[in-house]
């Protein structure tokens, strides 16, 4: 279990918080141009990395506020935790721990088969 | 040579303390280049393989595995198979799966202990119950085997079930006979040894880190042993499928979890049938050591750590406890967690992408293990011929454009 660090209520378990999936997803402005490839990117098509992952949760169980997160699917580490109204924070603040796409990294991971 | 097992060798090798057992499969260094190249050594990927050579014909082809074989989602889940799924395209692909499944054993002469020992949907509620007779009303018409059975035989079949004193009373439920269990390592060595005689050759501990693609064309893999080329790649790494499809540019609507499964300490048959209960979210079977198998939900993230939170096995615990209360006292030996890759609408990919040459067989979320035979018939034959076989053309990339959603989270069983 990840403990989260809610910026309204402090640190509590994730078993607290709703994922909401991933941030900065934009509704298209001019939907009326759009066609069925564009909608369905849109509607189904989400970012899915191992890596840093800009992410929504909501506190459910406590203040019922939502912020976003960015944090290393890889380890499941919290790299930083920022409220909805300020600026989504630049990729290369953060550090990945993976040597390729699809590696492990050498901690927080538990798949022992590859782990080096 | 065409290694054969039989009650004759397992005599014979027991003479010899088991030490003179063949090879089952050779490790060579990958060539420069292979017609097909398969990333990931599961069970869908080393049956993809073996399909590939068996039907289509194709003499050059690689399977290559970043860890053991075996060693993901295929060593990481709860061995259930069944087929009573709601939709027609679902129906036909899981069920072509079990029919496979009754033959393999004999097809690669590999026990693959496939025990058709049924599975059992726990209705809790007036809602479950009606949707659980429309799913049976939809199997039947797919000439599947599912059928309602009221509390009185659930009792009979599973006597240590507690169907009254609980929150959510058992009231009912679907019953699919033909549905059961198999042995999960079986299937990868048993595809793995049949195909390696084909000629295919199978690398481990070789992690694809990239594909190449040149003009929406690819070219090959750049892999931790150097570059090898490849006329065709078929993926088929589970949780990480999207992100090596992000190495060619292809984006795929899947987002990856962890899912998790426990293990008890081994004890006397007790249970001969699967139960699953989507509602409380608790499924239980007992493998042949004696242990109980038991699977827990999806973490409600994404994560690539294949652990996840004691939260999600908690909630499964508290739930069977509550079912079967002799196994209030029991203690759980292990647990684990593999990633999964869910769709948007719980049914897989099985699919040609728009760079040329690139397939994918992906999305399978929380239940690909059973589908696994299918799954590999289905994509070798849209490998080979670069069309879908009739069975997984409804399985595309372009429902999630088009809208034609295969919706099967009712089905699916594991809350995600």
């Amino acid at each position: 279990m990840i403990l989260i660090n809610c910026p309204y209520c402090g640190e509590r378990e994730q078993s607290e918080f709703t994922n909401g999936g991933e941030a900065h997803v934009i509704r298209p402005k001019d939907p009326d141009i759009l066609n069925d490839k564009d909608w369905g990117q849109y509607v189904f098509y989400r970012s899915n990395p191992k890596g840093i992952f800009y992410e929504r949760w909501v506190h459910t169980h406590g203040c019922r506020k939502w912020f976003n997160v960015v944090r290393d699917t890889s380890t499941d580490t919290i790299l930083k935790i920022y409220k909805l109204t300020d600026n989504k924070p630049d990729i290369s603040e953060f550090q990945s721990t993976l040597k390729s796409p699809s590696g492990e990294p050498i901690v927080g991971s538990g798949n022992f088969a590859v782990k080096k | 040579m065409r290694k054969k097992y039989s009650i004759f060798s397992l005599i014979k090798n027991a003479f010899s303390n088991n030490e003179n057992w063949q090879k089952m499969w050779e490790s060579p260094e990958p060539k420069k280049g292979y017609d097909v190249i398969i990333v990931g050594g599961g069970g869908h990927g080393l049956g993809t393989a073996y399909y590939l050579a068996k039907e289509h014909g194709f003499k050059n082809i690689a399977v290559i595995e970043k860890g053991w074989l075996g060693g993901g989602n295929t060593g990481r889940n709860t061995t259930i198979i069944r087929s009573n799924y709601l939709w027609n395209e679902s129906a036909h692909l899981y069920d072509h799966s079990v029919k496979l499944w009754e033959n393999l054993s004999e097809e690669l002469n590999f026990n693959m202990m496939f025990s058709q020992r049924g599975v059992m949907n726990l209705a809790h509620n007036e809602h479950d119950i009606k949707e659980m007779k429309r799913r049976i009303s939809a199997n039947r018409l797919n000439g599947l085997d599912t059928q309602w059975i009221d509390t009185k035989q659930i009792k009979e079949l599973v006597p240590i079930m507690n169907t009254e004193n609980l929150r959510y009373p058992v009231l009912g439920a679907a019953f699919q006979p033909r549905g059961g269990v198999a042995r999960h390592d079986a299937v990868a060595w048993g595809y793995a040894l049949r195909s390696n005689e084909m000629g295919v050759d199978i690398i481990q501990n070789c992690e694809v880190k990239d594909i190449k693609t040149d003009n929406h064309k690819v070219e090959g893999v750049n892999t931790s042993k150097g570059f090898i080329k490849a006329n065709k790649v078929a993926v088929v790494a589970s949780g990480h499928t999207s992100v090596l499809a992000q190495t060619a540019g292809v984006r795929l609507p899947l987002q990856s979890r962890p899912l998790q499964a426990l293990v008890s300490e081994p004890i006397k048959p007790v249970i001969n049938t699967v139960v699953m209960s989507n509602a409380v979210h608790a499924y239980v079977s007992q493998s042949d050591k004696g242990e109980l198998v038991i699977g827990a939900g999806t973490d409600g993230y994404n994560s690539f750590t294949q652990r996840g939170g004691y939260d999600v096995i908690e909630e499964t615990v508290r739930a069977i406890v509550e079912l079967y209360p002799i196994f209030g006292k029991m203690k759980m030996l292990r647990q684990w967690g593999g990633i999964v890759d869910i769709c948007p609408d719980a049914s897989p990919i099985i699919s040609k992408c728009e760079v040329k040459g690139l397939y994918f067989n992906c999305g399978w979320g929380t239940g690909g293990f059973k589908a696994t035979p299918g799954s590999a018939n289905v994509f070798a034959h849209t490998v080979a011929n670069d069309e879908p076989h009739k069975i997984n053309a409804a399985f595309n990339l372009e429902r999630f454009s088009n809208g034609r959603l295969i919706d099967e989270h009712g089905a699916a069983a594991v809350a995600h």
